[in-house]
Order: C-alpha cells, then sequence, then structure tokens
C-alpha cells in the first residue's frame, strides 16, 4: 500500500523547492538544449539543484522531468529513452534527499493542444501513462502535474498518474486574464478546483506565470470551492531581459513577505517556480516558521 | 436563403458548419463573395478579438471563430484567386531556432489564416536560414517568429540579422511574439511590431504591412 498525502507530511505548511529550470541554466544548461536529458549526461549538476534546496529546508523536492514525455523528447530524438530519462530523474532527486525529503515527480504538459488536433486523445493517453508509469517504477513518493493550462488534458494526466497509485497534485496556472485569475484556456479557480476535486485529485495547485503577489487571491478562491489541500509555487515575479539575459526582480524577502498571506488563503504546501532559488526556500522557511 | 448576417453570427460563434451552408447559399444566390469578407467575417474576428481582450472570449473560442471562418473561407478564396485578387498578405511563421514550443505559434498561424493571410507554417526549431529560404521561395511580405524561451529569444535578432545579410530585409515586415516578449525587445531588436496575443497578432500583420 503506498502512502497518502496524510501520511507522508504531519499537519500544517510544508516547504516545497524552487525552479529547477533555472537552475540548470545556471550551472551551463544551453539554449536548446533538453533539459531533461541532462538527468542521462549531467546527473552530477541536477543532484546539485536537489541538494541545494533539501539543504535550505525543502521538505519535497521535484525531479528533472518535467518535459520528459514521448511527445516533448522526440523533438530532441530522444524518443527510444522516455523510461529511462525519468528513472534517472527520480533516482537523482532520491539520491538528493539522503533520506531528509520526499520526492514528487514532476510532469509537465504534452506540448500540444488537443483542441488544435495536434494530438489525438488516445495517443495523450498513452503519452501520459508511459511517463507515469517509469516515474512511479523508479519509486517517486507522488506525482506533480504542473503548468497545465488545459483542464481536459490536466484530467488525461491525473488519470494517468492515479492508476500508479501515488499521491497525485495537479498544478495549473494562471497566466491569463486581466487579473491574471484565468488559465489559458479560460477556466477559472472555481472551475478548475471543481473539476479537479470532481476527477479525484489529492492536491490542487497553482504555479508559473505570474508572481506570488498574485496567487493569494487565486489560492483564495481555490479554497473556496475545494476541500483538498492546495498547492501554490510562483514564480519570482515576470522576468525582464537585460542585455538579452532574463532577470527576475523579486528578492527572495519580498517574495516570502507574501507567504503568511498564502497561508491564510489556504496554501498548505508552498514552493517557488521559474526565477526562484534555494534562498528563497530558506526566506520561505523562515517566513512559516513566525507564523 | 439564410439571412448573409448569420455568416456574422457563425463565425462569431464559432460555428463552422452554420459559416460554410450560409457562405454556400449566399454565393449560390450571387452575393459577391469579397462583401462577405470584409462586411461579415472580417467585423466577426474583429469582434471576437475585442471580446478577447474584455476577457469574455479565451483562447478556445477564439480558436473555434478562426476555424468557422476558415471553413467559409475556403469556399470563398478560389473565387477571389480566379479573380485576380491577392491574400490580405502572405506570412512564413515559425517557432525560432532552438525553441520547440508550438502551441502559441500554432494559435497564430490559424488566427492568420481566419484573418485572411496565406499562411505558412516552418514548424519549430525554424533556423534563419530557412526563414530566409522561405521569403525567396514562398515569396511571403511578413515574417513571424515565435519564442517561449528567455532562452531562445535570441535566436529571434539572428534571423532579423540573416534577412538583412540575405538582402531581403526590406522586402518583408517582421513581427514577433511569445510570452517573454516585450515591445521594447521587438524595438531593440528592429522587429516591424510585437503582439501580446494571437488574437492582436491579426490587427498587428495588417498594419504592419499597411505601414
Amino acid at each position: 500500500m503506498l502512502a497518502s498525502i496524510d501520511q507522508l507530511f504531519p499537519p500544517g505548511p510544508v516547504v516545497l523547492d524552487g525552479a529547477w529550470g533555472t537552475q540548470l541554466q545556471d550551472r551551463g544548461l544551453g539554449s536548446g538544449e533538453c533539459p531533461d536529458a541532462w538527468n542521462l549526461t549531467h546527473p552530477d549538476r541536477v543532484e546539485q539543484v536537489g541538494r541545494a534546496y533539501v539543504a535550505a529546508g525543502s521538505q519535497v523536492i521535484l525531479t528533472n522531468t518535467f518535459g520528459a514525455n514521448r511527445l516533448r523528447l522526440e523533438g530532441y530524438g530522444l524518443a527510444a529513452k522516455v523510461a529511462e530519462i525519468n528513472r534517472a530523474g527520480v533516482e537523482i532527486s532520491r539520491r538528493a534527499t539522503a533520506g531528509k525529503a520526499r520526492v514528487f515527480a514532476s510532469v509537465g504538459p504534452s506540448g500540444k493542444l488537443l483542441m488544435m488536433g495536434d494530438v489525438t486523445e488516445s495517443d495523450l493517453q498513452a503519452v501520459f501513462t508511459e511517463q507515469m508509469t517509469a516515474l512511479a517504477a523508479a519509486g517517486a513518493d507522488g506525482i506533480v502535474i504542473e503548468t497545465m493550462s488545459d483542464l481536459v488534458e490536466a484530467k488525461m494526466a491525473q488519470a494517468a498518474a492515479r492508476a500508479t497509485g501515488l499521491p497525485v497534485v495537479v498544478s495549473v496556472v494562471f497566466d491569463s486574464g486581466k487579473q491574471k485569475d484565468r488559465t489559458m484556456m479560460g477556466a477559472t479557480p472555481e472551475q478548475v478546483a471543481a473539476e479537479l476535486t470532481s476527477a479525484g485529485a489529492d492536491v490542487i495547485g497553482a504555479n508559473c506565470g505570474q508572481g506570488i503577489a498574485g496567487y493569494v487571491p487565486v489560492c483564495q478562491r481555490l479554497r473556496g470551492a475545494t476541500d483538498r489541500p492546495l498547492w501554490i509555487k510562483a514564480n519570482a515575479g515576470l522576468p525582464e531581459m537585460i542585455e538579452g539575459k532574463p532577470v527576475y526582480r523579486t528578492t527572495p524577502e519580498q517574495f516570502a513577505r507574501h507567504v503568511p498571506a498564502l497561508v491564510q488563503a489556504g496554501a498548505r504546501f508552498i514552493g517557488g517556480c521559474c526565477g526562484t532559488n534555494p534562498e528563497f526556500i530558506q526566506a520561505l522557511k523562515r517566513a512559516l516558521a513566525l507564523l | 436563403m439564410q439571412d448573409v448576417k448569420q455568416l456574422y453570427t457563425a463565425v462569431l460563434e464559432g460555428d463552422a458548419r452554420l459559416a460554410k451552408s450560409v457562405t454556400e447559399q449566399a454565393l449560390a444566390a450571387g452575393v459577391d463573395p469579397q462583401t462577405l469578407v470584409t462586411e461579415q467575417m472580417i467585423p466577426a474576428m474583429a469582434e471576437a478579438g475585442r471580446r478577447f481582450e474584455c476577457n469574455d472570449y479565451f483562447v478556445p473560442e477564439l480558436l473555434i471563430a478562426a476555424r468557422a471562418m476558415k471553413s467559409s473561407l475556403e469556399l470563398i478564396r478560389p473565387l477571389l484567386a480566379a479573380r485576380g485578387a491577392n491574400p490580405v498578405g502572405r506570412v512564413a511563421i515559425g517557432t525560432v531556432k532552438g525553441d520547440l514550443h508550438d502551441i502559441g505559434k500554432n494559435l497564430v498561424a490559424a488566427m492568420l489564416e481566419g484573418g485572411g493571410f496565406e499562411v505558412y507554417d516552418l514548424g519549430v526549431d525554424v533556423s534563419p536560414e530557412k526563414f530566409v529560404a522561405a521569403v525567396h521561395e514562398k515569396n511571403v511580405n511578413l515574417v513571424a517568429l515565435s519564442a517561449l524561451l528567455t532562452t531562445t529569444m535570441p535566436a529571434m535578432k539572428s534571423t532579423i540579422d540573416a534577412l538583412k545579410q540575405a538582402g531581403i530585409r526590406d522586402k518583408v515586415k517582421v513581427v514577433i511574439g511569445g510570452a517573454p516578449i516585450t515591445q521594447k525587445y521587438a524595438d531593440e531588436i528592429g522587429a516591424d511590431g510585437y503582439s501580446e496575443n494571437a488574437a492582436a497578432a491579426v490587427n498587428l500583420a495588417r498594419k504592419a504591412l499597411a505601414a
């Protein structure tokens, strides 16, 4: 019997990790390189990212498998390595925890839009099943389906994850609408919470797309529409391009200042997305300790 | 005969079947095809774009409106071509080198097609050389570049530089878009315009060509 969310974590807020993609870029991941392939080519550098988060206080770290689905890997000529890359991702994060944190495996969107007819439902189902099966076989403690823009796709991924028996987090990105309170496909927090709850997600969340301040009202609205624990990973603001390089302006202290409001709004699992790093996690942990 | 005004509603509400049947009947009744485009379809797409700006419409509504327009245009385009009328513009669109994201690019391509442009979709991870070749081979007058990653944005500049080097920068307008793109960046790299979303991209393309 696999452990449930309640068995894995004591009551109260849980510290997640921060970004992986931008951390890998800092460690030399080049433009146009496949981040997930680094699980095979640069496992040491991927492990450094995980270790840094555990040292900063993360109670859960994710895996470098966000884009490790067949559809995305195909673009890099790596379709034959789906299972291998996902397995390595879980093993690397597991080593990085040294037993001090849980490993939740990251699953990102397919990169195709069902509505455009770029992929069929049955193909997409098979793509998610393949990735989830590999992640579960490698011993992940849970699965995080994240940065989803399309609820239809999110629910398909959720069904594939559910079949592994692991706890499942489903997190969508709110980056549309004037208040940034809609998904790209127009869903509100209320719709997202209701649909994912009835689909059976164990934890419901929001990540990426905007800074932490905007996720406070989104979190409140999710809270009002579901009884599931909530998961929030905001960006360090939105990047500005300075001399061809992205710069995230939010500091760890500015980020942490919004943490009490986020907890008040009902968030239980809190971490960071693009542009955040271990310093953000330390600041987050300090903020939670003061509550 | 169904009222031609139904074409406006059909496009706006994304009813491709109705759009097609109204178009068929109107054409059979001798209605000028150009009139259908300028008086019904373009205003309908403009209204869809306005609703998108107001957050009444989101991507799904826009997409089905563009599709409805396309299904009607497929009947009309051969008639206009037979008269020697040119499309609004010819566009080569692609996601720049190193970037494999295609959702945003596909949305813009669908909107441009809906807006009456002839669209050559070059796909993802498109090298500057491929854009240059498309300008030569397809006689396009607009190049649309997409990038989702901050790390691949610089490839937009290399593409514009390649067009300059090939001596064809003056033959085309270049418009860019994607999550990290800003007007400031468009100005910096010498693009002719930037659009924040797929709905606004059609107007931007029209304006760029008119400039």
